[in-house]
C-alpha cells in the first residue's frame, strides 16, 4: 500500500510536469491542439491528486493535511481544482500556463518533505481538522489563482504602459478579464479564508479553551486576512482595481506563503506540524 | 479657354488655428457659399472643400479680375482683420495650385498622412459644386484627375495601409485593455478625419456609444449623426470623462486641452475604471503625463504606429514616393493644360494671318479685273506661301520643346499672343 502511494506520487509529479510543459509549449507556439492536450493532462493530474489524497486518508484514518508534505500537496490539489472549476466557467487566455507551473512547483516542494504517514497528535484528532485545515487550504488555492492573475496583469500592464508590445501582448487576455479574474478569485479565496479562521477559532476553543491565543500562525493568518480585506473593501468603496489590485494580490499571496512556511520554519507555535 | 488663371486659396490645420478656421463662413454646409459665389464677376469655375481640418476654394478666374480680394472678403468678412487673414491663408496659382490639390486628394496633406477619408470628402465637395453648376470643363478635368492621382498613390505606395493599421492598432489596444467593447463609450474630441476613421473601426467592433465634442456644435451634431451618437459642447468635456471609456482627440488646439490633474480628479468619480486616450492631434492635445495615472493609457499616433511596427522612416519613405507621384501627375496635367492652350493660339494666329492675307488679296483682285484664272491662282498660292512662311517661325517657337527642362509654354503663348495682338482681338469680340 505504501509503495502504491509512493508510485502514485511519482506519477503525479511526472504528470504535473508534463502538464506545465504542455502549457508552456502552447504558450510559445499558440497551437490550439496542444492546449487541448494540456487541458486533458491537467484534468488527469487533478484526478490522480484526488486519488492520492483519498489513499493517504484511508491509510492514515484522518484528513491528510497534518504534515508539511500533506499540507503543501493539498494546497496544490486545491489550486488545481480551483483552476479547473474556474476554467469551467470562465476562459482566460493562457492562464493555465502560469497556474500549471505554480502547481508543479508546489508538488515539487511537497516532494522534498518527509512523506511518512504519522500518527496524529491528540490535539489534532477532531472533526474540525478537515473543516478548518481543508477550507483554509482551499482558500489558498483560490488566492494563488489571484496571484497568477495579478502577475499576468502586471506583466501586461507594463507592456501597454511602456508602449512596446513585446512577447506577452498577443498572448495575454485583456487587462479587464485579468482584473475580473483577480476579483472573483479574491472574493472566493477571502470567503474560504474567513471560514477557515472562524472554524479554527471554534476548534481552538474546544481544544485549548480559548478562541484566540496569538499563536504566530493565527497572527499571520489574521494579517493575511486583513490585507485581502483592505483590498476588497477598497475595491467596493473607491474602486481599487487594475494595477493596485494586482499588486495587492501579489502582496497577499506573499503573506499566504509566509503563513504557510515562514511561520512553520521561523516562528514555530502550535501549528508547526511535523518537521 | 486661354487667359484664365487657376487659383487655390484656403486654410488648413497646419498653419491656421482651429479658432480662425471656425470663423470662416462656410461651416454651414455647401449650398449657401456656393450660391453666394455664383454672382461674383470674373469667376468662371469654382469649387469649395470644407472639412474639419481645412477650408479650400479652387477657382478658375479671368485674368486681372482681382478676384482674390473679393474671395478673401467673402471668406473672412469683418470677423478677422485682413492682415491677420493673410497670415493664415495660402494663395496658390497655376501649377502650384494643381500640385496642392493633388497633395490633398492623395492624403499627403492630412493630419494623419494616408488616411482615406479625405478623398471621400473631396468627392462629396465636387458633387455639390457640380450639382450647383459651379464647375466647368477645366475644374471637371482637374478634379477627376485628382481622384485618379489619389487612387494611383494608394495603389502604388503603402501610404494608406499605415493609416488603416494605426486605427487597427488602436482597436487592438482597446480590446487588450477593455476586453469586450460592447458596453464601452467612445468620445471624439474634435471631429478630424482620422478620428472618424478610428471611430469607424471601433464602431465596427461593436462599441456601445459614440459621443462627439466639438467647438462648433453643428459639426459635432453632423458627425454624431453618422454614428448615431450624441453631440456635446467642449464645456461638457469634464462631465463626459466620467462616463466614457475611450477618448480620441484630434482638435487643432495649440495648447494642451486636458491636463493630468483634470483627469486624475475624474478617476475618483469613475471608480478607477480604465480610460484609454488616443491623441491624434499635432500639436498634441493631451498632457503626456496622463499615462502616469493608474488605469489611464495614453497613446499618440507615433506610439500606435510603433506598436504596429511601421517605423517612421518607412512611413516617410512611402510619403516621398507618394510625393513623387503627385509631382509627376502635376506635370502631366500641366502638359495637357498647355496643349489645350497652345492649340487655340495656333488656330487664332493662323486665322488672323489668313484674314489679313486673303482680305488684302480679295481687295487687290477686285482692282485687277483683267487678270485671268491662272494668274489669280498663282497670286493666291503666293499669298498662301507667304502666310505659311510667316507662320512657320512663331509656330516652331510655340511648339518647341521646353529648353533646359524648364517648361515655359505659358510664357511663349503669352508672347505670341501679345506680339500678334491676339488677346486684344478676343476681348474685342
Amino acid at each position: 500500500m505504501k509503495e502504491l502511494t509512493f508510485l502514485l506520487f511519482q506519477a503525479i509529479l511526472g504528470i504535473s510536469f508534463i502538464a506545465s510543459a504542455a502549457y508552456l509549449v502552447y504558450f510559445i507556439s499558440q497551437n490550439k491542439q496542444i492546449r487541448k492536450i494540456a487541458r486533458i493532462i491537467m484534468v488527469v493530474s487533478g484526478i490522480l491528486q484526488t486519488l492520492y489524497i483519498i489513499l493517504r486518508f484511508v491509510l492514515a484514518g484522518h484528513m491528510p493535511i497534518t504534515s508539511q508534505h500533506e499540507a503543501v500537496f493539498f494546497f496544490a490539489w486545491a489550486t488545481t481544482w480551483a483552476y479547473l472549476s474556474f476554467r469551467w466557467r470562465y476562459s482566460v487566455k493562457n492562464f493555465g500556463t502560469f497556474v500549471s507551473a505554480l502547481i508543479f512547483c508546489l508538488i515539487v516542494i511537497s516532494s522534498f518533505s518527509e512523506k511518512n504517514i504519522d500518527t496524529l497528535l491528540p490535539a489534532l484528532q477532531s472533526v474540525w481538522l478537515p473543516i478548518h485545515g481543508g477550507v483554509s487550504l482551499i482558500a489558498y488555492g483560490f488566492l494563488s489563482l489571484a496571484f497568477c492573475g495579478g502577475l499576468m496583469y502586471l506583466l501586461l500592464e507594463r507592456e501597454i504602459k511602456s508602449k512596446k508590445f513585446g512577447y506577452f501582448f498577443s498572448r495575454f487576455p485583456s487587462l479587464d478579464s485579468l482584473d475580473q479574474l483577480n476579483n472573483h478569485c479574491l472574493s472566493a479565496g477571502f470567503t474560504f479564508l474567513t471560514i477557515g479562521i472562524v472554524t479554527g477559532s471554534i476548534w481552538a476553543r474546544q481544544a485549548w479553551g480559548t478562541y484566540w491565543q496569538w499563536d504566530p500562525k493565527e497572527t499571520w493568518s489574521l494579517i493575511t486576512w486583513f490585507i485581502y480585506l483592505v483590498q476588497l473593501h477598497q475595491r467596493f468603496t473607491v474602486g481599487w482595481r487594475g494595477k493596485r489590485a494586482a499588486v495587492m494580490a501579489v502582496i497577499g499571496f506573499t503573506a499566504v506563503i509566509f503563513t504557510l512556511w515562514g511561520v512553520t520554519y521561523l516562528l514555530g507555535g502550535v501549528h508547526s506540524y511535523a518537521r | 479657354m486661354p487667359g484664365e488663371i487657376i487659383i487655390l486659396l484656403g486654410v488648413n490645420h497646419k498653419n491656421t488655428p482651429v479658432e480662425i478656421r471656425e470663423q470662416i463662413a462656410v461651416s454651414g454646409g455647401y449650398e449657401e457659399p456656393l450660391a453666394a459665389l455664383k454672382h461674383m464677376a470674373g469667376l468662371r469655375e469654382y469649387y469649395l472643400l470644407s472639412t474639419c481640418n481645412r477650408v479650400e476654394l479652387l477657382l478658375v478666374a479671368d485674368p486681372g479680375a482681382d478676384i482674390e480680394d473679393k474671395i478673401i472678403n467673402f471668406l473672412f468678412g469683418d470677423r478677422i482683420p485682413r492682415a491677420h487673414a493673410n497670415r493664415y491663408l495660402y494663395l496658390l496659382y497655376g501649377q502650384e495650385a494643381v500640385h496642392h490639390l493633388f497633395m490633398v486628394a492623395a492624403s499627403l496633406d492630412s493630419m494623419v498622412v494616408g488616411e482615406a477619408q479625405i478623398l471621400g470628402q473631396l468627392k462629396e465637395a465636387y458633387r455639390h459644386a457640380a450639382h450647383f453648376g459651379c464647375t466647368g470643363p477645366l475644374l471637371n478635368k482637374l478634379l477627376h484627375k485628382s481622384f485618379s492621382v489619389a487612387k494611383r498613390v494608394r495603389t502604388e505606395t503603402a501610404i494608406g495601409s499605415s493609416a488603416v493599421s494605426i486605427s487597427y492598432a488602436a482597436v487592438q489596444l482597446a480590446k487588450k485593455i477593455f476586453g469586450n467593447l460592447k458596453d464601452k463609450k467612445v468620445l471624439l474630441i474634435g471631429a478630424g478625419e482620422m478620428a472618424e476613421l478610428a471611430a469607424e473601426h471601433l464602431v465596427g467592433q461593436g462599441v456601445g456609444e459614440v459621443i462627439v465634442a466639438n467647438r462648433t456644435l453643428a459639426r459635432a451634431v453632423d458627425l454624431a449623426k453618422r454614428f448615431r451618437g450624441k453631440a456635446v459642447s467642449m464645456g461638457e468635456l469634464g462631465a463626459q470623462l466620467e462616463s466614457v471609456d475611450i477618448i480620441i482627440s484630434s482638435t487643432g488646439a495649440k495648447e494642451i486641452i486636458l491636463h493630468k490633474d483634470e483627469v486624475k480628479s475624474v478617476m475618483r468619480a469613475r471608480m478607477n475604471s480604465p480610460l484609454f486616450f488616443i491623441d491624434i492631434a499635432v500639436p498634441r492635445d493631451l498632457d503626456p503625463r496622463l499615462s502616469e495615472i493608474d488605469n489611464v493609457y495614453l497613446y499618440d499616433i507615433d506610439d500606435l504606429s510603433n506598436a504596429v511596427e511601421i517605423n517612421k522612416s518607412e512611413r516617410d519613405k512611402e510619403a516621398v514616393m507618394a510625393g513623387r507621384i503627385v509631382d509627376e501627375e502635376t506635370l502631366k496635367f500641366q502638359r495637357w493644360y498647355q496643349g489645350v492652350a497652345v492649340t487655340p493660339t495656333i488656330q487664332a494666329l493662323k486665322e488672323k494671318l489668313d484674314d489679313i492675307a486673303f482680305g488684302e488679296l480679295e481687295r487687290t483682285l477686285v482692282r485687277m479685273p483683267r487678270m485671268d484664272d491662272v494668274e489669280r491662282k498663282t497670286l493666291t498660292k503666293m499669298v498662301e506661301a507667304m502666310v505659311a512662311k510667316i507662320l512657320h517661325d512663331p509656330l516652331m517657337y510655340i511648339k518647341s520643346e521646353s529648353c533646359a527642362g524648364r517648361d515655359n509654354s505659358d510664357l511663349k503663348v503669352t508672347i505670341v499672343r501679345e506680339l500678334f495682338g491676339l488677346t486684344k482681338d478676343e476681348d474685342g469680340k
